[in-house]
């Protein structure tokens, strides 16, 4: 082992890592259901992370220097692994409860619009929900709301559905040149705002709806124009003068409904986009067309099309994890 | 009388200006500390003290002060904590408002030690006379040359300001105040790396209570081993205590830590007992966000021992039967008082605090709010009690920084020793509006259990 690795385990799953590594980041590297939620966290946003608490987990062993635990549940995607830590995600019912009510919180003030909302199939909260929330909520009081606003033309703020993960301060900060959106207020009745309802005006702008974790900020070009699950992601490119051109088209039929950048499979941006590409290039001639887009077959939008099933690296090699996979790498053979 | 160090001349007239401070033996430990100590030597001794943070944590001050980084060539600061906002506590700014040089000298004394060349007073926005009064002893202390270049000839060179807040209580939290230092929202960063490390500026930074540097001035005076004498176990030395509720002489105390808190609620030299002769209820010992204690709990421990004012003593019996020390922010509660309200009230308080950064603080506080708003006026369920310890749970220790443990304890707290009452509400929702219910038997003295003999 040479100096700037260490050995984490993760969920009874061995990994060496780059010293400074933070545990999401090597639970991302084992890839598969340990690999904890975030909804605030953005590996490429600077500073991002911490806030959203849904990353939880907790730490049985501190390192092999100094083995005791951690006294609380850490964020994992702001802690840094040491060498010969080791971390419980899904082994722990005290981190699946803690998480349970993380998502419970943020869903008391969630309008729960799914049905009208733009981002309902791609939504991480939504996913979210689903996996950890209550089929009834213990909230009985009015919802907090905030009046729509339009940031520009092209983008629509919903402040009602925000979760206030920050991502879009943060890029805002770092993509564009200079800052023109941020948090007002305090508490629970904090906002994410521009200065004076200012429309955000760069070529960089759009990507705060991609970074967005729910349907807070949406494409006004594509407002209702169809739901995800309908339409079909195709990568494509084009010389962007701006931009690297490497976008998603999301057709249906032969439509180019929306524009966005490529996702990769934590859902994060790989290259930001500029706005001329997303919201201009909307017709085929424009662009390049590569291979239908590869999405997880846990997603809703993958309903036609599923990506083959690849067993996590770390199942082969080991006889105990490939019996208790069993079904799944018989489904790996099947396809 | 016991023993007062930094109130010790807190009546004489005009202890506020430098000449009446100087001649009580003001600004001694400036020229000990300067011409016969090296900085070390100077954290040595806040070492040898065993002085513990006075904002709330109890953390060691020289241990604090030994961790900061020391890299060459970039600059360390001292910040001292005066957004003093815990509901309960108001200690610094009685110590700011009458003796503001004890605090400036602390600064001076403790800059050196960390070798801080620039240090800061980060005041509550609210606390504007305070604010006009230590800006005027900085000045009044400049021209004395305390501050400034080449302090009493020594080469040491050190300049103090004064920054209001926005008057936030999240900015007690050491990193939002750090944030709001640098002008930006008072959001608290995520830690580590801590401020020892990279802290204002990304500078190695040390933050102290107002409270704690000025206790290095006694100490200083009179060497670390004679404060350490003082107190009980690893509690040394004096604590302020600004005593308020239903007593009958609220006010703020200097206290030697170890002081039965029976003695201190009841007796003449201290609190006098409670207002209008009526029974004590319950007790917040250490500021709103401790938790709450009924009468006979606060007296005695669970063992029948009394209960003293330390660290140690106060947070016997961890949550179930103990509390904590925090700032000193003592509130009394009589048998008139309703337990239910004054939840309500705190956690009123901290939904409006909130920063809003991380989401189990930002929703859960309000919810709690609300559902307490809901049980004082009558509204409530007896399945509201148990949701209110459920959300508190979810709360507590999920957190980025301290406002959401602080926030989950009254609750959780107050349910655990006064179930009772809460259910009280739900079962007698009208009579609740126009009475309330009384001490019950929250003070029933606590029988000494008898001592288990060794086995032979």
């Amino acid at each position: 082992m040479s100096d700037n690795k260490v050995k984490v385990t993760i969920d009874g799953i061995t990994v060496e890592v780059e010293n400074g590594t933070t545990i999401l980041n090597a639970a991302r590297q084992i890839g598969g259901d340990i690999v904890p939620p975030a909804m605030c966290y953005y590996s490429k946003l600077k500073g991002s992370g911490g806030k959203c608490r849904t990353c939880i987990v907790k730490v049985s062993k501190g390192s092999e220097k100094d083995p005791r635990p951690m006294p609380k549940l850490v964020a994992s995607c702001r802690t840094t692994v040491m060498d010969g830590m080791e971390v419980q995600n899904i082994t722990s019912p005290e981190v699946l409860e803690a998480r349970a009510g993380v998502v419970e919180i943020l869903l008391i003030n969630h309008p729960l619009d799914c049905p009208i909302c733009d981002q309902a199939g791609e939504c991480d909260l939504q996913d979210l929900g689903y996996e950890h929330g209550l089929q009834k909520t213990r909230y009985e009081f009015e919802r907090r709301t905030f009046e729509r606003i339009d940031i520009g033309d092209k983008i629509q703020l919903h402040m009602n559905r925000c979760i206030l993960c920050y991502r879009c301060v943060y890029t805002a900060d770092q993509i564009t040149d200079s800052r023109v959106h941020g948090v007002l207020n305090r508490g629970d009745h904090s906002e994410i705002s521009t200065y004076i309802e200012q429309a955000i005006d760069n070529d960089f702008s759009g990507n705060v709806i991609d970074v967005c974790p729910v349907g807070a900020l949406t494409d006004r070009t594509f407002r209702f124009k169809n739901r995800v699950w309908f339409t079909k992601p195709v990568d494509a490119h084009r010389n962007c003068p701006t931009c690297s051109g490497k976008v998603t088209l999301w057709y249906k039929g032969p439509d180019v409904l929306r524009v966005t950048a490529r996702k990769d499979q934590f859902g994060e941006v790989e290259e930001f986009i500029c706005n001329t590409c997303r919201f201009e290039k909307k017709s085929t001639s424009d662009w390049a067309i590569e291979e239908p887009t590869r999405i997880s077959d846990t997603s809703v939008i993958a309903a036609n099309h599923y990506e083959t099933l690849r067993p996590l690296p770390v199942i082969r090699p080991n006889e105990e994890l490939r019996e208790a996979n069993k079904k799944e790498l018989e489904k790996t053979v099947k396809y | 009388m016991s023993r007062k160090l930094l109130l010790e001349h807190i009546n004489v007239p005009g202890i506020a200006g430098l000449d009446v401070y100087r001649q009580k033996g003001g600004y001694r430990a400036v020229e000990k500390a300067l011409k016969t100590l090296t900085p070390d030597e100077v954290v040595e001794e806040v070492k040898k003290s065993g002085l513990r943070g006075r904002g709330g944590a109890g953390f060691p001050t020289g241990m604090k002060w030994s961790f900061l980084a020391k890299p060459e060539g970039v600059p360390r600061y001292l910040v001292c904590n005066a957004d003093e906002s815990e509901p309960g506590t108001f200690k610094d700014r009685y110590l700011m408002t009458h003796i503001p040089h004890a605090l400036i000298e602390g600064m001076i004394v403790s800059s050196y030690a960390l070798g801080a060349k620039a240090s800061y007073i980060y005041v509550r926005g609210e606390m504007m006379p305070q604010i006009r009064i230590l800006e005027k002893a900085i000045a009044e202390a400049r021209n004395a040359g305390f501050l400034g270049k080449n302090i009493l000839g020594t080469g040491y060179e050190l300049e103090l300001y004064v920054q209001p807040g926005g008057g936030a209580y999240i900015c007690g939290e050491e990193t939002a105040l750090l944030e709001s230092l640098e002008g930006k929202r008072g959001n608290p960063r995520i830690k580590p790396p801590f401020p020892a490390i990279a802290g204002l500026y990304g500078c190695p930074t040390v933050v102290n209570n107002v409270e704690s540097i000025a206790a290095t001035v006694p100490i200083i005076n009179d060497g670390g081993e004679e404060y350490a004498k003082i107190g009980i176990g690893r509690s040394t030395g004096t604590k302020l205590i600004s005593a308020s509720g239903n007593l009958a002489r609220p006010g703020v105390y200097e206290i030697e830590l170890g002081l039965p808190v029976e003695e201190f609620i009841y007796s003449d030299e201290y609190c006098g007992g409670i207002a209008n002769g009526k029974r004590l209820k319950a007790t917040v010992a250490g500021g709103s966000s401790v938790p709450i204690l009924p009468a006979n709990l606060t007296l005695k421990l669970a063992n029948g021992e009394p209960r003293l004012m330390s660290y140690e003593s106060l947070s016997e019996g961890g949550f179930a039967t103990g509390t904590m020390l925090g700032s000193g922010g003592f509130i009394a509660f009589d048998e008139d008082q309703c337990i239910v309200r004054n939840t309500w009230n705190f956690s009123r308080f901290y939904h409006h605090e909130s920063c809003g950064q991380c989401s189990p603080c930002r929703e859960g506080t309000g919810w709690l709010e609300k559902v307490l708003h809901r049980l004082e006026y009558g509204h409530g369920k007896m399945s509201d009690i148990d949701l209110l310890v459920d959300v508190a749970r979810k709360i507590e220790g999920n957190t980025i920084c301290p406002l959401g443990d602080a926030a989950a304890w009254p609750v959780g707290s107050a349910i655990r020793h006064f179930r009772d009452e809460f259910e009280w509400h739900v079962k007698e929702p009208v009579k609740s509006q126009t009475q309330n219910y009384g001490l019950a038997d929250y003070a029933k003295p606590i029988e000494k259990t008898a001592e288990v003999k060794a086995a032979e």
